[in-house]
């Protein structure tokens, strides 16, 4: 299953020097895969690291442990198949809307002609809405409207993934809603893979095909992957009508409320596995919990750390 | 009926004006009728300098008229003592954005590697605070002494003045370009003389065009003073000669003149600034 992955996050852990010598760590023996057009989501509290893991991923951090491999290849920087949707949005306030984008796309494509920067431009600023406000600067434009400058930046680059920290956290709830609905609909369409981050449980389940749950830190690690079993189709209007709604959100809350606090009990009590982390259905019916990511059975001894040679083994 | 304030504000500017205008007259009436000199030094050298006359502090009608007269005929030449305030304006002028311009083209490249690098930032910082604060006069000896070209050594004073905001500036402007936009640059694979140019210059802009406007008060601040220890030329050569030559309402005019250019000099590189600055 490791190899087809588009994304493995293998033995991942970030130490940081703490005040006055010592370090905290905070994650270690993080272990996931994200499959090819899959949309994971990350939901834990503050200080779990969550950003972390995303900035590893962009390459814009580097690990203190572990390693993480991209369609093959260990991320060792950042690149252009791997956009980043920023939590404040990062638009070059010196330069337009257009201005921004087509900075964007003529990083992905330098030979390209003046025309068609400009057209692929256009069809990214009209894939969001923004017909009309070209020629604005970020300062004249909402909250809302920057984001979706930031998601078309994005996606005009053609990533072979999307990464998204918390993009929509800064947005007010209807501007949020109204967002939420077109990534989905853009995401469905193009079946973009996509990693976002979040701490909103409506907008993970809203999203997400997966949402990993992360402990709190410091020492968070990953406590099992929530498989949504809502259909892909999603929308607002409908969605807390489904019977498995209120199952995987009441799921996802008793997580954050409770067993996030006290995640080490259940990890002393047996059966969690850093390595393979649990996929649940809690929408089926409780409890279902069903390893469907066995350990094979001549799996070396693991390590804590394992060295990059191991991982590649 | 009320008056805008900018209108209120231009009339309680001409009240000020008119007032301090009255004062002077009226001080310098009671004052030219004393005696000026000391009369042992008036007996030394004629009634005329005993009673006062020239050397007298001159109303504000004389620095009128003086003033009216150099605006009117500012590019005269009558020897190489006596020109035109228009040319010894244009020699201060000249000097200065020699000066100037040799010191941007040093300071903003320079301080741009200093600000992209923490370990040169870190490194060369105690010189700059050393070298800072040194006045540009202290100089200019030295700067005689290897230069042996006076014209050329106010030039290096100027140089010397200038550089140091447009460099400090540049350093932290660059330093302090915001992260995330650097790792949009990063995310997006951005060569490093196309993150410089698109990314950090245009973020640092602003405050690198603070240190440019820092840089140009300065350098017009001490260009009077090395003029008037160099010599020559210039407007504080002007002031100093008429200093010798104890006229006080040339010394006035020029005062007033060197104020004027100074502020327009600030004015334009405000509104360059204004030009580069972009709203958040």
């Amino acid at each position: 299953m490791t190899d087809k992955a588009l994304i493995s996050i293998e033995g991942l852990g970030k130490t940081y020097p703490a005040a006055g010598g010592g370090s905290t760590l905070v994650f270690e023996d993080v272990w996931f895969a994200v499959e090819r057009g899959e949309f994971v989501c990350v939901i834990g509290h503050s200080g779990c690291g969550k950003t972390t893991i995303l900035n590893a991923l962009a390459g814009l951090e580097k690990p203190s442990a572990g390693s993480i491999i991209v369609a093959g290849q260990e991320v060792t920087g950042p690149s252009l198949d791997r956009a980043v949707i920023f939590q404040s949005h990062a638009l070059l306030p010196w330069m337009t809307v257009e201005g921004n984008i087509a900075f964007a796309v003529k990083s992905r494509w330098p030979k390209w002609s003046r025309e068609q920067i400009r057209a692929r431009t256009q069809q990214f600023i009209a894939l969001v809405g923004l017909s009309g406000s070209e020629r604005k600067k970020p300062a004249q434009l909402s909250g809302g409207m920057k984001q979706r400058v930031g998601i078309a930046r994005a996606l005009s680059i053609d990533p072979k993934i999307l990464l998204m920290d918390e993009p929509f956290s800064a947005l007010d709830a209807l501007t949020r809603g109204t967002l939420q609905d077109e990534v989905l609909r853009i995401c469905a369409e193009t079946r973009q893979t996509v990693f976002m981050i979040t701490h909103d449980v409506d907008e993970a389940i809203m999203l997400a095909d997966k949402i990993v749950l992360m402990t709190n830190g410091p020492r968070a690690r990953i406590a099992e992957i929530v498989v949504n079993t809502l259909p892909r189709e999603r929308s607002r209007h409908d969605l807390h009508r489904h019977p498995h709604y209120y199952r995987i959100r009441n799921h996802l809350i008793e997580f954050l409320v409770d067993r996030s606090r006290n995640f080490d009990v259940e990890v002393e009590s047996g059966g969690h596995d850093p390595r393979h982390p649990r996929l649940v259905y809690p929408g089926r019916a409780e409890p279902a919990v069903a390893a469907v990511d066995p350990a094979p059975a001549d799996d070396p001894p693991r390590s804590r750390h394992p060295s990059l040679q191991e991982i590649r083994k | 009926m009320k008056a805008s304030l900018a209108a209120r504000a231009a009339l309680l500017s001409l009240l000020i004006f008119a007032a301090l205008m009255l004062l002077w007259q009226f001080a310098a009436q009671t004052g030219s009728t004393g005696v000026a000199v000391d009369p042992e030094y008036a007996k030394l050298i004629g009634a005329a300098a005993a009673g006062g006359g020239q050397s007298s502090v001159p109303t504000p009608l004389d620095v009128g008229a003086k003033l009216w007269g150099h605006i009117t005929d500012p590019f005269y030449v009558r020897g190489t003592n006596d020109q035109g305030i228009g040319i010894q304006l244009a020699y201060s002028l000249g000097r200065v954005l020699i000066g100037y311009l040799l010191a941007a083209v040093v300071a903003i490249p320079l301080g741009f590697l200093i600000g992209m690098s923490p370990l040169v930032y870190r490194a060369l910082d105690p010189f700059i605070q050393v070298l800072k604060p040194i006045s540009p006069l202290a100089w200019m000896p030295l700067a005689l002494y290897t230069i042996k070209d006076s014209a050329i050594s106010a030039v290096f004073v100027i140089f010397i003045c200038s550089i140091w905001p447009m460099l400090i500036n540049t350093a932290f402007g660059v330093a302090a370009v915001r992260r995330e936009w650097l790792n949009v640059a990063r995310t997006l694979e951005v060569g490093w003389f196309r993150r410089a140019f698109t990314v950090i210059l245009p973020a640092a802009a602003p405050t690198i065009m603070t240190g440019m406007r820092i840089s140009i008060g300065i350098a017009w601040l001490v260009i009077v003073a090395a003029e008037m220890l160099v010599g020559g030329t210039g407007i504080g050569y002007f002031v100093w000669n008429e200093w010798n030559n104890l006229s006080l309402a040339n010394i006035i005019t020029a005062i007033l003149l060197i104020g004027v250019i100074g502020m327009l000099l600030d004015q334009v590189l405000a509104r360059l600034a204004r030009l580069v600055t972009f709203p958040e």
